[in-house]
C-alpha cells in the first residue's frame, strides 16, 4: 500500500516544483531569477522552504546544509536575486495567501525595513535572541545574521612603492600625491543601479563630511562605476583597478585564492557595516520552519560557538560592540530612519548630486 | 486586645433572666470596618483610575511631541528650487521615531491634493469644509488623528503650511504617522504599574480599617468588661473613664443604678421597718395568749390558743429573720472586718441554743479546734451559724443528734452542722438558698424560708461559701459554712 503511493507522491512533487519554477522564473509577474537551486532529497514526507535570497548561492550553501543535517525532512528552494528584484518578487504576491515564498535574504538593508514597516512581513519571537545585539533585530521582523564592512579594496602591486594608506584621509592624500596612477584605475558601485552601492553612499555621506569630498576627487580621476562587489574584487586582483570603493569585505575575504593579489582595507575613521538580514515573510506556509532556519543562522552569527567551523558560517565574526561606543566599525542601524533614502524625491535629489559630483566630464 | 466578648445578651444569666432575647442590630465593629473598607476601596480605585489616566494622556502626548518634532523636521526641509516644491527628508524625522519604539513608520507629503511623496493611501485627516479659506486655518498647528492602518492602530500627525509659489498660494501638508505597539505596551506596563498601586493602596488601607474599626469598639468592650464583672450586689456608680461619646451613656446608667439602689434600700427599708413593727405587738400578744392559756381549761380552748400560739411564733420568727436579713444585707454592703475568734464565737452560740434543743431532747454536740482568728463581722458571722443551727433543731425529729464541728483546711475556717433530720429531698441544694424557698419537708415547720439564704449571703460577702451536701451517715444533711482565714 505504502510503496504503491510513493510514484505518486513523487510525481505531485515534481509538479509542485516546476509549477512554482514557472511561476518563479515567469515573466507575467516581472521579476528575474539569476540562479534557482534545491538543497535536500525530497521525499513524500518532505517540507519545502522557499527562500529568496541576494546572496549568492555558493557563499551560504554550507550553512543551508548544516541546517538540512537536522532537519532531514526539509527541502530548500533556494532562488538568487538582486535586492529590487527582490523586492518585485515579495510586493507581486498577494499578501492574504499563505502559500507563497517563506524567507527573504537580503543585503539590502533599506528594503528589508521597509517589507518590516509595510507589512509584508511575519513576527517571529526567536529564541536566539538574547545573544544578539539589540540593534541586530528590528521588532523581532528583520534579524540581521551577518556584520560586512565596506572596505577598500587595494591591488598588491600597485600599491608596492607606495605607503599604505589607513583611512579615507591618507587615500586622499596619496591620490593627490599620484593622480596619474590612479587616473581611471579607481572603481565603485554605481549608486544609482546598486542597492547595496546606494546604501553604502547614503551611509557614507551621513557618516561624515570628507564623503564628498571623496567623490570629488574620485570623479576627477575617472571613476569607474561597478554593478556587483564581484567584478570590482576580479578587477583589481587582475590590476585592471588600483583601488575599488566599498567593496563588501565579505566577498573579497572569501576569494582565498586572490589573497595575493589584492589589500583589504578596513579604514580607520569609520567602517560601515552592512547587516545581512532575513525577513519571515507573510506569505509563508511555514512560519515555524521558517523560523527554525532564521534560529539556525542566528545560533550561527550571534551563538556562542560562533567560531564553530562546522556551521558553515561563510562571514568573518566581528566583535559586537554596544552602539555607544566609538569604534571604527558602525553598524548600520536597522530601523525606520533607513527608509528616509527610499523616499522618492530624497532618492532622486541624492543620486542627481552623487552623479554631477562623480561624472565629471 | 482583650479577647473579643459575645454580645452582652448572649451571657447566660442575663439570658435567662430577660424575658424574651436581645435582637441585635447588627455588629458596630463589622458596620465600622465595612464602610472603612469600602471607602477604601472607593478610594483605590480612584487612585487606579486617576494614575492610569494620567500616565496615559502623559504618554500620548510625549508619544505626539515626537511625531511633531518629527513632521516639523520634514516640513523643515521643504524648499522650492526652480518654482518646483521639494523637499529633502531629514534622517533624524523617521529615525528619532524608531528611537522611542520599533513601531512602523509612515508619512506622506501632499502639495493642495496632489501626492508629492511618502504613502499615498495613509487615512486622511478630516478638512474643515470647503467654504473656509485655507488662510483661517491655524498654521502650522498640528493636528492629530487615531486610526486604523494595514491592520494596525496608528497614531498620525499633520502639519500644514502654505507656499508662495509663482502661480499663487498653495498648501504643503505633511503627516506622519506610527503604529501604537509600543506605545500599547507601555500602556500594558503602567495599567498593571497603577493596578498594583491601587491594590497595595487598598491593602494597606483595609487594615489600617480593621485596626481603627477594632481600635474604636475597644472602650465600648472595656465598659462591658467593667459592667459585667461587677457583683450581684455591686450598686456603685460606674467610675471608669470613657470617651466623651459614651459619657451620655454612661451617665444615664449610672442614673438608672442608683434610682435601682435607692428603691433597693427603700424597699429593704420598709421591710425592716414593718418586721420591727409587726415583732414588737406579736411579742404581747403571744403573752397575753400564753397567760389565757393558763386560765383556760376547756380541751378546745386550749387546742385554740395553742394553734394561735404556734401561728404567732410563725409569724415573729419571720418578721425577726426578715429583720437579721436586712440586717446583714446592710452590714454586708459595708463589711467591716475584725478579727473573729470563730471556735469561741460557734462554742458560745451552741451553749445559747442548748437549751432550745434540750426541749426536743437533742443531743447539741459541739467540737471545736482551736482556728486562728479570720477577719470578718461577728455579727453576722454569728447569725449566720446561727440560722443553719435553727434549722436543724428544727428539722430534726426529737432524741436526736445535731453536731457543730469547726476546724480548718488549706485556707478556710469551716463550721459544719450535721444533723439527722433526714436530709433534703431535693437535689438542687443551690435553690434552696434563694429568698423564701424552703424544702419539700417543711410542711409542719415553722420558717420563712431566708435562714439559709442569710448564710449564704454571710458567707459570700466574706468571700467564702455554703456547701449542703447529704451527711455522712445519709441519715441527715451536712451544710458548711466556709471561710477564708486571708
Amino acid at each position: 500500500m505504502r510503496f504503491s503511493r510513493v510514484p505518486f507522491a513523487i510525481a505531485a512533487l515534481f509538479w509542485a516544483v516546476f509549477s512554482i519554477k514557472a511561476t518563479g522564473a515567469g515573466s507575467d509577474v516581472g521579476y528575474e531569477v539569476e540562479a534557482q537551486r534545491q538543497f535536500g532529497t525530497p521525499n513524500p514526507a518532505s517540507v519545502e522552504l522557499q527562500i529568496l535570497s541576494t546572496t549568492d548561492t555558493a557563499l551560504l550553501a554550507p550553512l543551508i546544509e548544516s541546517f538540512l543535517q537536522s532537519h532531514s525532512d526539509v527541502v530548500i528552494d533556494y532562488s538568487e536575486l538582486s535586492s529590487a528584484e527582490l523586492m518585485k518578487a515579495v510586493l507581486s504576491q498577494d499578501t492574504t495567501s499563505s502559500d507563497g515564498f517563506d524567507l527573504a535574504i537580503s543585503s539590502a538593508m533599506d528594503l528589508q525595513v521597509k517589507l518590516a514597516n509595510d507589512g509584508f512581513t511575519r513576527k517571529h519571537s526567536s529564541g536566539v535572541r538574547a545573544l544578539m545585539p539589540g540593534w541586530s533585530n528590528w521588532r523581532d521582523h528583520v534579524f540581521a545574521f551577518s556584520q560586512e564592512p565596506a572596505t577598500i579594496l587595494l591591488s598588491r602591486a600597485a600599491f608596492a612603492d607606495l605607503p599604505q594608506p589607513k583611512s579615507r584621509q591618507n587615500l586622499i592624500e596619496l591620490m593627490r600625491r599620484h593622480p596619474d596612477r590612479f587616473r581611471g584605475r579607481i572603481g565603485t558601485y554605481d549608486a544609482g543601479t546598486s542597492g547595496l552601492g546606494y546604501l553604502f553612499a547614503t551611509q557614507d555621506a551621513r557618516s561624515s563630511d570628507s564623503f564628498w569630498r571623496l567623490m570629488e576627487l574620485f570623479g576627477s580621476l575617472d571613476l569607474r562605476l561597478y554593478c556587483c562587489s564581484g567584478a570590482m574584487i576580479e578587477d583589481v586582483a587582475s590590476g585592471k583597478l588600483v583601488m575599488a570603493y566599498n567593496v563588501l569585505g565579505s566577498y573579497a575575504q572569501a576569494r582565498r585564492d586572490l589573497v595575493e593579489k589584492i589589500l583589504i582595507l578596513e579604514p580607520e575613521d569609520y567602517t560601515n557595516m552592512m547587516l545581512r538580514s532575513a525577513v519571515i515573510l507573510k506569505t509563508s506556509s511555514e512560519p515555524d520552519l521558517a523560523g527554525l532556519f532564521v534560529d539556525h543562522l542566528l545560533e550561527a552569527a550571534w551563538g556562542d560557538d560562533a567560531d564553530d567551523l562546522t556551521s558553515g558560517y561563510p562571514f568573518r565574526h566581528y566583535p559586537v560592540r554596544s552602539s555607544g561606543e566609538s569604534a571604527p566599525y558602525r553598524p548600520i542601524q536597522l530601523g525606520p530612519g533607513l527608509m528616509v533614502y527610499l523616499d522618492r524625491l530624497k532618492r532622486a535629489k541624492f543620486l542627481r548630486e552623487w552623479h554631477s559630483t562623480v561624472e565629471q566630464n | 486586645m482583650s479577647p473579643a466578648p459575645n454580645p452582652a445578651p448572649q451571657r447566660p444569666g442575663a439570658a435567662a433572666k430577660t424575658p424574651g432575647r436581645l435582637r441585635s442590630s447588627g455588629s458596630l465593629r463589622r458596620r465600622l470596618a465595612l464602610q472603612l473598607v469600602g471607602s477604601a476601596a472607593i478610594l483605590a480605585s480612584v487612585l487606579f483610575f486617576a494614575v492610569l489616566g494620567f500616565a496615559r494622556d502623559l504618554s500620548q502626548r510625549s508619544h505626539d511631541s515626537i511625531l511633531f518634532a518629527s513632521a516639523t523636521s520634514i516640513l523643515d526641509s521643504v524648499t522650492v528650487q526652480g518654482g518646483e516644491v521639494t523637499l529633502d527628508i531629514p534622517y533624524a524625522a523617521l529615525s528619532m521615531l524608531g528611537n522611542i519604539s520599533d513601531d512602523r513608520v509612515f508619512y506622506r507629503v501632499t502639495l493642495d491634493d496632489t501626492l508629492l511623496t511618502g504613502y499615498p493611501d495613509l487615512p486622511v485627516q478630516a478638512t474643515p469644509p470647503k467654504g473656509v479659506p485655507i488662510t483661517d486655518r491655524r498654521q502650522g498647528e498640528p493636528s492629530f488623528l487615531t486610526t486604523r492602518y494595514r491592520d494596525s492602530s496608528l497614531r498620525m500627525v499633520t502639519l500644514s503650511r502654505l507656499m508662495a509659489l509663482q502661480e499663487g498660494a498653495r498648501e504643503i501638508s505633511i503627516s506622519v504617522a506610527q503604529t501604537r505597539d509600543g506605545q500599547a505596551a507601555e500602556l500594558a506596563a503602567l495599567t498593571r504599574s497603577a493596578l498594583q498601586l491601587g491594590v497595595g493602596f487598598f491593602l494597606i488601607s483595609a487594615l489600617l480599617a480593621l485596626w481603627t474599626a477594632q481600635w474604636s469598639i475597644r472602650p465600648l468592650d472595656v465598659l462591658t468588661g467593667v459592667v459585667s464583672r461587677r457583683g450581684p450586689k455591686d450598686l456603685r456608680p460606674v467610675r471608669h473613664a470613657v470617651p466623651t461619646e459614651m459619657l451620655p451613656l454612661v451617665h444615664s446608667l449610672n442614673r438608672f443604678i442608683e434610682r435601682l439602689r435607692i428603691s433597693l434600700t427603700r424597699s429593704e427599708d420598709f421591710i425592716a421597718e414593718a418586721a420591727h413593727r409587726v415583732r414588737t405587738p406579736l411579742a404581747t400578744v403571744r403573752t397575753q395568749a400564753e397567760i389565757t392559756l393558763r386560765r383556760v381549761d376547756k380541751p378546745e380552748n386550749r387546742t385554740s390558743l395553742r394553734e394561735m400560739i404556734r401561728a404567732i411564733d410563725e409569724s415573729s420568727r419571720a418578721a425577726g429573720q426578715l429583720l437579721d436579713h436586712a440586717m446583714v444585707t446592710f452590714r454586708t454592703d459595708s463589711l467591716e472586718r475584725k478579727p473573729v475568734e470563730l471556735s469561741a464565737l460557734v462554742a458560745e452560740l451552741v451553749d445559747r441554743l442548748r437549751p432550745v434543743a434540750e426541749l426536743k431532747d437533742i443531743d447539741l454536740c459541739c467540737h471545736t479546734r482551736n482556728v486562728p482568728a479570720l477577719p470578718g463581722d461577728a455579727i453576722l458571722i454569728q447569725n449566720a451559724v446561727r440560722n443553719i443551727l435553727d434549722n436543724a433543731i428544727k428539722y430534726s425529729a426529737a432524741e436526736s443528734r445535731v453536731d457543730v464541728t469547726v476546724h480548718q483546711t488549706a485556707l478556710d475556717a469551716v463550721v459544719t452542722v450535721t444533723d439527722a433530720a433526714g436530709g433534703f429531698p431535693d437535689p438542687d441544694t443551690t435553690a434552696l438558698t434563694e429568698r423564701f424557698v424552703r424544702g419539700s419537708n417543711s410542711v409542719g415547720t415553722i420558717g420563712s424560708g431566708l435562714g439559709l439564704t442569710i448564710a449564704r449571703e454571710v458567707a459570700e460577702a466574706h468571700g467564702g461559701q455554703l456547701d449542703i451536701s447529704p451527711s455522712d451517715t445519709g441519715a441527715g444533711a451536712c451544710v458548711s459554712l466556709a471561710f477564708p482565714l486571708q
